[in-house]
């Protein structure tokens, strides 16, 4: 019998699955849906080429330590899903062969970098038989943000009742993006209205930023205590990169020597990409009684974004940059739909994990929900504060992609374990009854908030 | 700075051929009265394909901010880095911006809310123009 017929599965496109209106009420599950496991594979800078690191193993890896941790059987898990995108930067070289030791090892689909440098539904069920029950796939865009708000709605909705969320990311040697089309004496395609010019990625949030400080009359200076505790927090994280390789604490002369990538952000304000995937268990209320851990609900979910039939993309951008305006209407935007659809104040949030790949990218979003009070052009000031997880406004608990390596993930372990109580050394003093996580752009992002009880 | 040399294609051709031309046109809808860019298509606002046209602006403008490359993949620039990538907002259209290097404004001395002049740059690979800024004081 051939995988494709013993095994059906039906899907639904993720656009479907997102809140990116403000006006739409409290989310209709709210307190009905809950995250009952966690799964990490380790860390790698850059993958050392043994099929049994890959990004597809790895994924396996994290999505069987998931169940393990929720106390499910394979056979129970009726629902996936995942981003097939396990990059945004690394990029296996055309003419290089794929190893025949990778193909050896696993089930292939049609996709040459299947389980490589992507990932499919199809690599997944094909390499895990033990998925036995999957009925229902879906695809989400970018992050585990949008994969972790999809598998949300999903349980929600009825389309699954335990459902595995998962997002891998891969890192092969080089660097992103340099060579190809950026290494030609042309350029054609939208880059040749902006990107040709700039080059680096951070671009555009070192423009806002620098707008910001000029805005708000405040230096780049300010930022070390974030980032210092970031990295602080991610040594933290067991699961993560620096914790794993590198366990040396960062002090703020390293930060404000480090040298300039887009000025004014810094090499460490930026993250940096790692090789590592990460799952989550997500069931209805009702089953997560039954389950290992205890569950941690789901208030609600909302984000910015532009949904068009099946497509879910960024909010268009006015012209060629998006301005610092623009950057900060967004994340208002979203703070007001995040409350909204969980029906909550923004003084009841006892934390947050909110996206920080540029690390500017942390100011505007936490300005946008008013943690710890906060308006416009005040986190800086916030960051010279105590934001320890000992104090009183823990900021960022989980480190981020600053503290931990790229994933976009680190916030939503660190979330549900504060709730549950099992952050370990990360654990925050204050109250951890409701957390907010997600990301990633302002004008781009999912964010779930978290909850000890059902609401 | 020797920049990549952008290809016209079919849609946006005059915008390039006008940029040959030392003039600045940019997508202007007359039903919305407002202009667009980077070009598309449709207006982003009323959705018409036929409402339109380029219109020409002296663009003269403001430094809305920037940021210094330290560190670009892109090739072509790599020996002059770090360099200046400043913001402009065009006065003749709202809304508007387009990015610029600041020939003969030194690094990181970037006056934010400073006047800027347009200007034309040969670019080496094609000898394509783009447009350019420059402060008004220059």
């Amino acid at each position: 019998m051939t995988y494709r017929t013993q095994m059906a599965y039906r899907t639904v496109p993720s656009a479907s699955m997102y809140r990116t209106k403000e006006g739409l009420g409290i989310w209709e599950h709210r307190g009905k849906v809950a995250a009952v496991g966690i799964g990490h594979s380790p860390t790698l800078r850059r993958w050392d080429a043994r099929p049994e690191t890959s990004i597809g193993a790895w994924s396996i890896l994290a999505l069987r330590r998931a169940m393990d941790d929720a106390g499910v059987t394979p056979g129970q898990v009726d629902g996936l899903v995942l981003a097939p995108d396990t990059t945004t930067g690394s990029h296996w070289p055309p003419d290089q062969p794929i190893p025949q030791d990778f193909i050896d090892a696993f089930e292939q689909t049609d996709d040459r970098f299947d389980g490589l440098s992507k990932l499919s539904a199809e690599w997944i069920l094909k390499n895990m038989p033990e998925l036995t029950n999957v009925r229902f796939v879906m695809v989400a865009p970018v992050c585990m943000s949008m994969t972790l708000a999809a598998a949300i709605q999903a349980v929600g909705d009825g389309h699954a009742t335990v459902c595995l969320a998962l997002r891998g990311w891969h890192n092969l040697g080089g660097r992103y993006f340099q060579g190809g089309a950026n290494a030609e004496p042309t350029v054609s395609g939208p880059g040749k209205w902006g990107l040709s010019l700039a080059g680096p990625s951070s671009y555009a949030t070192a423009m806002q930023f620098q707008r910001y400080l000029h805005k708000y009359n405040k230096t780049h200076d300010m930022m070390a205590p974030f980032i210092i505790n970031s990295r602080r927090n991610g040594l933290l994280f067991p699961e993560g990169y620096w914790a794993q390789h590198h366990p040396e604490p960062l002090t703020t002369a390293d930060y404000l020597k480090s040298r300039w990538i887009a000025k004014p952000a810094n090499l460490l304000d930026n993250d940096m990409p790692i090789h590592a995937a990460a799952a989550y268990v997500i069931t209805t209320s009702e089953r997560a009684k039954d389950m290992k851990q205890t569950p941690v609900y789901v208030l609600g979910h909302a984000g910015a974004g532009t949904v068009n039939g099946d497509s879910h993309s960024a909010v268009a951008g006015r012209s060629v940059v998006r301005t610092l305006e623009e950057a900060e209407e967004h994340a208002a935007s979203t703070g007001r739909k995040i409350f909204e659809a969980a029906g909550i104040k923004p003084g009841d949030l006892d934390f947050e994990n909110m996206y920080d790949g540029f690390s500017p990218l942390h100011v505007f979003h936490i300005e946008g929900i008013g943690f710890a009070g906060i308006k416009r052009g005040e986190a800086l000031d916030l960051f010279q504060t105590d934001i320890s997880i000992a104090g009183p406004n823990p900021v960022s608990p989980s480190g981020g992609n600053i503290g931990g390596g790229r994933t976009r993930y680190w916030g939503h372990t660190d979330s549900i374990q504060q709730i549950q109580g099992r952050a370990g050394a990360r654990q925050i003093r204050v109250r951890a009854e409701i957390g907010v996580s997600g990301g990633n752009m302002p004008q781009w992002s999912n964010f779930i908030v978290w909850s000890s009880t059902p609401g | 700075m020797p920049k990549q040399s952008p290809v016209p294609d079919e849609f946006d051709k005059p915008f390039w051929d006008a940029c040959n031309g030392n003039r600045l046109v940019l997508q202007y809808c007359n039903s919305c009265e407002r202009f667009q860019h980077p070009p598309r298509p449709r207006c982003d606002q009323c959705g018409s394909a036929e409402t339109w046209e380029w219109k020409q602006v002296n663009g003269t403008g403001t430094i809305y901010s920037y940021a210094v490359v330290y560190d670009t993949p892109i090739a072509c620039l790599q020996p002059d880095q770090p360099y200046n990538v400043a913001v402009i907002d065009l006065d003749e259209a709202p809304g508007i911006n387009m990015l610029s290097h600041l020939p003969g404004t030194p690094i990181d001395d970037v006056p934010i809310g400073a006047t800027v002049a347009l200007m034309f740059e040969v670019t080496p690979a094609t000898g394509q123009k783009v447009p350019e800024w420059q402060l008004v004081s220059q």
